[in-house]
């Protein structure tokens, strides 16, 4: 689908109600993966003739396994209190986008064949078979949920919704009718090491090219080593930082702060890529597979600690998995956080002092934050409760002077998606990132008309990617997002740096 | 899924990208192009053609950055420009570029 054709949705305000549109959403759906993509990952090539038998089975086996999946599909009461909370209802108006009625897709299978009632009363508690039509609107509604989880903060029960989706996603994989773009991704990771297919030579030369660039910009020669043996701290980034637009200004950012904190640092090309679609699919297994990459990083390099960049869900599988998954890191410096936000170190160096930081440097830019959701509702930072959402502002507000948050209903724990995340940043769902943006752009354009606001940051690779696309629909640039290291990049003066006739701090220094 | 050119058949995938990266001729990219509403002029072959020496080095696509650099060294900044690259190409300097430069489309969060 073009995403020319994508009518723009009109909200009053970021969390409007829409009308109900009744199927708007039907038949929308990714590219289903080649039996390539899937044989890497381990699952059937092409839709097994046995299918509704072997998905019942994995229903059945997942519900066993993880008890917290079997009480998310016995326990909802149909309160209602999830229907308006998803950007992608919000945007699309399609009733089975309200995460209730998304979840009861599978879970009217689920009654079906393993409840009591359901097998001998099905028509009286909503139970439905498992036919060929349920199987094809699964995957349609289970790649119109970025398990954002934000309809989870409002369940009185607790009900993990993004879990339901990844065990459909799961036995969807499981039965041969898995997703391209995430298994095409997740088999790259297995073979080269990162999403984007980027090898050592490529990558080698990229980060020549950017040192080349700093040092052309700085006259300061600030390096960004790759797969350097014993320095003391590893760099696990997003590919999407060696590639893309802003990102590739944020991973800059994070050299100049390394560089003016005197440390040792490096890239690892067998570990290129903090982003871990296993979690996107549901995957324990590619989960782990991917993550154990870091830990063999790691070791054979020899260093002390892991420091992970500007990448969302990568941030909840490594703070809140890594050492389930790929532990214990034992061998590491018990000193430090293991792992390490980039924020964090930053935010650390910041209040040593160690910076020198001119934040009239980003005074053609005001800023607003867009709280990335795996980092809001799945991860912490610092250590204290919310720091979270702390961390990433105090920096932003050491490096920028012009600085407000939208509304309260859209940002920190209650923050929407960007639209993209979850495996859905793919070209063939653009009709839905548009109009799953919507709430988010509605609250942007909020603070545009109250504040003035040009700019938006984030701190994962889906959101950026995601927001430099959909934002010129909404009226903004596309480089109207930014990374948080991309304004310390802005901000920072290097020692030894010629900072020629825009040496801001200078006239500070006189007017003082 | 195919482009004809030339009397001959040339297998694209769903979205457009050959699947046979040998396939490639210059008369099938105007070809892609103009499936792509894209009319080739001089700086659009400028990129093509960066791309595919970049390509041959790399096997992968250049990064945006990497992109307009070279091509700001080669044909001046004025074309050499985030702006510009879009100009020639809407859908993006690295996916609609790579695809009519006949290479794989960029994966991951980009």
């Amino acid at each position: 689908m073009a995403d020319g054709d994508t009518q723009v949705p009109e909200l009053s305000f970021p969390l409007d109600i829409p009308c109900l549109k009744r199927g708007a959403m039907e038949g929308t759906k990714p590219f289903v993966a080649a039996p390539e993509h899937q044989a890497k990952l381990g699952y059937p090539g092409t839709l097994v003739p046995d299918w509704k038998e072997r998905a019942l089975a994995k229903m059945k086996e997942l519900a066993e396994k993880n008890r917290a999946f079997q009480v998310y599909l016995d326990i909802c009461v149909k309160c209602g209190a999830c229907t308006d909370k998803c950007h992608y209802f919000l945007g699309t108006g399609d009733p089975k986008n309200m995460p209730v009625a998304r979840q009861d897709l599978l879970r009217s299978v689920y009654r079906r064949y393993f409840t009591f009632a359901g097998k001998n009363f099905p028509w009286l508690v909503g139970a439905r078979d498992l036919t060929e039509d349920v199987l094809h609107e699964w995957y349609s509604y289970y790649h119109q949920c970025s398990e954002c989880r934000r309809c989870s903060v409002f369940c009185p029960y607790g009900i993990d919704t993004a879990e339901i989706t990844m065990a459909a996603r799961e036995i969807l994989d499981s039965i041969g009718y898995g997703q391209k773009y995430s298994n095409e991704i997740i088999g790259k990771v297995h073979e080269i090491g990162n999403n984007l297919g980027l090898r050592p030579k490529a990558l080698a030369a990229t980060l020549e090219g950017l040192e080349e660039d700093i040092e052309d910009d700085t006259g300061v020669t600030v390096r960004l080593p790759l797969d350097e043996k014993g320095a003391d701290i590893l760099l696990i980034t997003p590919s999407a930082d060696f590639f893309a637009e802003p990102h590739i200004d944020g991973l800059i950012g994070y050299a100049k702060v390394f560089h003016e904190a005197g440390v040792s640092w490096t890239l690892s090309s067998y570990a290129s890529e903090a982003a871990n679609f296993g979690l996107f699919i549901g995957s324990y297994e590619n989960m782990r597979e991917v993550s154990l990459r870091i830990r063999k990083a790691a070791q054979d390099l020899g260093v002390k600690r892991i420091i992970f960049g500007e990448c969302g869900h990568a941030w909840r599988v490594a703070y809140s998995f890594l050492n389930t998954l790929a532990g214990p890191f034992d061998f590491l410096d018990q000193n430090y956080p293991i792992p390490q936000h980039m924020l964090e170190f930053t935010w650390d160096e910041i209040q040593k002092g160690t910076l020198r930081l001119d934040p009239s440097r980003n005074d053609h830019i005001r800023l607003t934050y867009h709280d990335s959701c795996n980092v809001a509702r799945a991860s912490g930072m610092g250590d204290y409760p919310g720091g979270q959402f702390e961390i990433p502002r105090n920096v932003i507000k050491a490096v920028c002077n012009n600085y407000f948050d939208m509304d309260p209903d859209t940002i920190r724990e209650s923050t929407l998606c960007c639209g993209g995340g979850g495996g859905l940043l793919t070209d063939d769902l653009m009709d839905l990132r548009v109009k799953g943006a919507a709430p988010r752009m509605k609250a942007l354009q909020q603070v545009t008309d109250e504040h003035g606001v040009t700019h938006m940051a984030a701190i994962c690779a889906i959101c950026k990617t995601q927001f430099s696309k959909v934002m010129p629909k909404y009226g903004y640039e596309m480089d109207s997002i930014l990374s948080i290291h991309q304004l310390v990049s802005n901000a920072i003066i290097l020692t030894g740096q010629d900072t020629g006739g825009d040496a801001k701090d200078d006239d500070t220094e006189d007017a003082a | 899924m195919a482009y004809q050119v030339n009397g001959q058949t040339v297998e694209h995938d769903e979205e457009g990208y050959i699947t046979t990266l040998s396939d490639w001729s210059r008369d099938l990219a105007e070809e892609i192009a103009k499936t792509e509403n894209v009319n080739m002029t001089d700086e659009h072959w400028a990129v093509v053609d960066f791309l595919r020496e970049y390509y041959d080095e790399y096997q992968i696509a250049p990064a945006v950055r990497v992109l307009i650099k070279a091509i700001a060294k080669q044909m001046g900044p004025e074309i050499g420009n985030n702006k510009y690259m879009y100009e020639l190409f809407p859908y993006g300097p690295a996916k609609q570029a790579c695809k009519i430069a006949g290479l794989p489309k960029p994966t991951g969060c980009v």
